[in-house]
């Protein structure tokens, strides 16, 4: 067991446990941001400001009775949550979030902050998000009912039409950043032009930003893009059936994701953990910044839009995101050839 | 230790397993599966000896089958959902007639 | 080791794909198949085509498989037992006349091209077992695996660039003819 070792393996332990308490605190986020943005006041009861609330939820999600419809297929209905939480946390291992370090001395070597060094993360980041769809489509079909079974349905077809700009969109960064490892394509945003703006993608990039986003916000099944789940039309949607912790499964899978696709985010355009001001080995703090940043950006979003309709949702990713994706990917890579960058 | 004999005689298990479903089963669906198996174990043959061989061609060609395998998926699974509206089944003796 | 952990698992989960009567257990089995040979691959020194094989394959072939498993809603095959009430069912519905019906019905399901069929599968396997092996020890791979993601793309751009026109034409043609089939006459 060298010190590396335990250091690595620490680091794990540790990015699991925030995960899980990120999805807690996102769920106080959300609530608190909704109740600002529509001028209430929201969770207030449970603790100081209502901060106990995820808490109370957590207990109250537990004590629930763990129900199956009698006609559900059991083995899927069991494995499908686990599907949905699993490929959430295993996306996240390729992400690094911080500078390389040592602690101040106390390791021999420095330590990626990221829990795996993968030379193809992106497309692991990619190809995990692509199984994730496994978890809701088997949910929708295993619950035997007509509710989740459209949900579930809408889920597949969703994610495979959003996946293509997504793809298309990482692309763009890839010919950009020159490299299939997030570590590189971050350290290719440090320093700055002219000497204030800083080198992140997003400037170079900034349509493949926002069909990032816009595909991001689809592949998480977030409003305005929430079909599998929409409330008015499908009670509940792919979990319709599901209730107690097979429910909180969904729920952290949601959150999780939320995060995995803003911290993707960040590495990929916002310069991952460089910024002005703080030391590299703070760089963490600038990650956090910036994940916070855009996952406060999603909540507005699922408060400010309203839902769109079905029809609108596929004439929109097969006719203007992935067109424009497309496009965007061909001037990008025309561009590189003509400055050279 | 591991040789090139061991991933073949794998996917040649792979392929024969495949070839299998498609004579024994008698479902559209599966029988599309099956087809995959033995695409896949042609892949990995690929991957095998351009390993052994040392050159990367072995795995652009399994680029070029897997598109081939999805041009096949989509084609052949309109061909069964376009027979299925017809007939409400999926097994391929339900068409022995040319026309109807 | 990892070799054979990845080969028993890509074998077991193919049989088990032929021998699921439920065409959703098929597809799953499939996926856990593809895992494992992504595996092989990841073994085999080709990181690239190892992720490929999950995105292609287990995220976007098998995603429209299960879409259209769960679409036609129709998990079991048929059986002796469900075409004869099946067919009954169907004589007496409305709106299907009854000779198609009497037409379609196979008179019970022949099992002897079935097992015929088996009997060709492994005696193939055999055959391709027995003539792989012939050639003796092939001996350890060399070191030194070309997987950079930038030699494939080289060569694929150049060597290959050809065969890659030609792969985006068959897509084409491919998406054009999946939309005029799967489209519901007006």
């Amino acid at each position: 067991m060298t010190p590396l070792l335990v250091a690595q393996i620490g680091l794990t332990l540790f990015v699991f446990v925030m995960l899980l308490n990120s999805a807690a605190v996102m769920v106080y986020v959300e609530r608190k941001v909704a109740a600002f943005l529509q001028q209430r006041l929201g969770p207030y009861r449970v603790g100081w400001q209502g901060v106990l609330q995820p808490l109370a939820d957590i207990v109250k999600l537990m004590f629930k009775e763990e129900l199956r419809p009698k006609a559900a297929d059991a083995f899927l209905f069991a494995l499908a949550p686990i599907i949905a939480a699993t490929c959430a946390f295993a996306a996240f291992a390729v992400v690094p979030f911080g500078a390389e370090t040592t602690f101040g001395g106390w390791l021999p070597e420095g330590l990626r902050l990221q829990v795996a060094d993968v030379n193809v993360a992106i497309l692991v980041v990619f190809a995990v998000a692509s199984m994730s769809v496994y978890g809701i489509v088997l949910a929708g079909w295993s619950s035997n009912s007509k509710y989740s079974l459209l949900g579930g349905l809408r889920s597949s077809a969703q994610m495979i039409s959003y996946e293509l700009s997504y793809g298309l969109a990482l692309a763009g960064v890839l010919i950009i950043g020159n490299s299939l490892s997030l570590t590189d394509i971050v350290n290719r945003q440090a320093g700055t032009w002219l000497g204030f703006i800083p080198k992140w993608f997003v400037f170079l990039q900034p349509i493949g930003f926002l069909i990032y986003m816009t595909a991001g916000i689809a592949e998480t099944n977030r409003a305005p893009f929430d079909f599998p789940e929409a409330e008015q039309e499908l009670v509940a949607g792919y979990h319709t059936e599901y209730s107690s912790m097979s429910f909180a499964m969904f729920f952290l899978a949601e959150y999780v994701n939320m995060v995995t696709v803003s911290a993707v985010a960040t590495d990929l355009f916002l310069g991952g953990w460089h910024g002005p001001f703080l030391p590299e080995s703070l760089g963490w703090i600038w990650f956090l910044v910036k994940v916070g940043a855009i996952l406060f950006f999603y909540v507005w979003m699922r408060w400010t839009l309203p839902r769109y309709r079905y029809d609108q949702l596929m004439r929109f990713g097969w006719k203007v995101l992935l067109p424009v994706a497309v496009i965007n990917l061909l001037v990008t890579a025309a561009g590189v050839l003509y400055f050279e960058l | 230790m591991v040789s090139l004999n061991h991933y073949l005689v794998l996917s040649a298990i792979l392929f024969a397993i495949g070839t299998a479903g498609v004579f024994v089963r008698r479902n559209l669906i599966t029988i599309l599966l099956s087809i995959e198996i033995m695409l896949n174990a042609v892949n990995l043959t690929f991957v095998a000896f351009g390993r052994a061989l040392g050159a990367a061609d072995g795995q652009i060609i399994v680029f070029f089958v897997m598109t081939v395998a999805a041009a096949e998926a989509a084609v052949g699974l309109a061909i069964v959902i376009a027979l299925f509206r017809h007939r409400e089944s999926l097994n391929p003796d339900s068409w022995t007639a040319l026309k109807w | 080791m990892a070799f054979y952990v990845f080969a028993v698992i890509a074998v077991v989960a193919s049989v088990l794909v032929i021998a699921q009567r439920n065409p959703i257990y098929s597809v799953l089995l499939l996926i856990a198949s593809f895992g494992a040979l992504s595996g092989l691959y990841v073994l085999l020194e080709a990181p690239f085509v190892a992720v490929i094989q999950i995105i292609v394959y287990a995220g976007a072939i098998m995603v429209l498989f299960l879409f259209v498993v769960m679409l036609l809603n129709a998990p079991h095959e048929e059986t002796d037992y469900d075409e004869r009430i099946h067919a009954y069912e169907a004589e007496r519905g409305a709106g299907v006349p009854a000779e198609r019906v009497r037409g379609a019905g196979a008179p019970g399901v022949n099992k002897v091209p079935m097992r015929f069929g088996g009997f060709l599968a492994a005696a193939l396997a055999v055959e391709l077992v027995w003539v792989l092996t012939k050639g003796g020890e092939s001996g350890a791979f060399p070191s030194g695996a070309i997987s950079s993601v930038k030699t494939i793309g080289q060569l694929l751009f150049t060597d290959y660039a050809f065969a890659f026109e030609v792969t985006s034409v068959l897509i084409l043609v491919a998406m054009v003819g999946a939309v005029v089939l799967a489209r519901r006459e007006s």
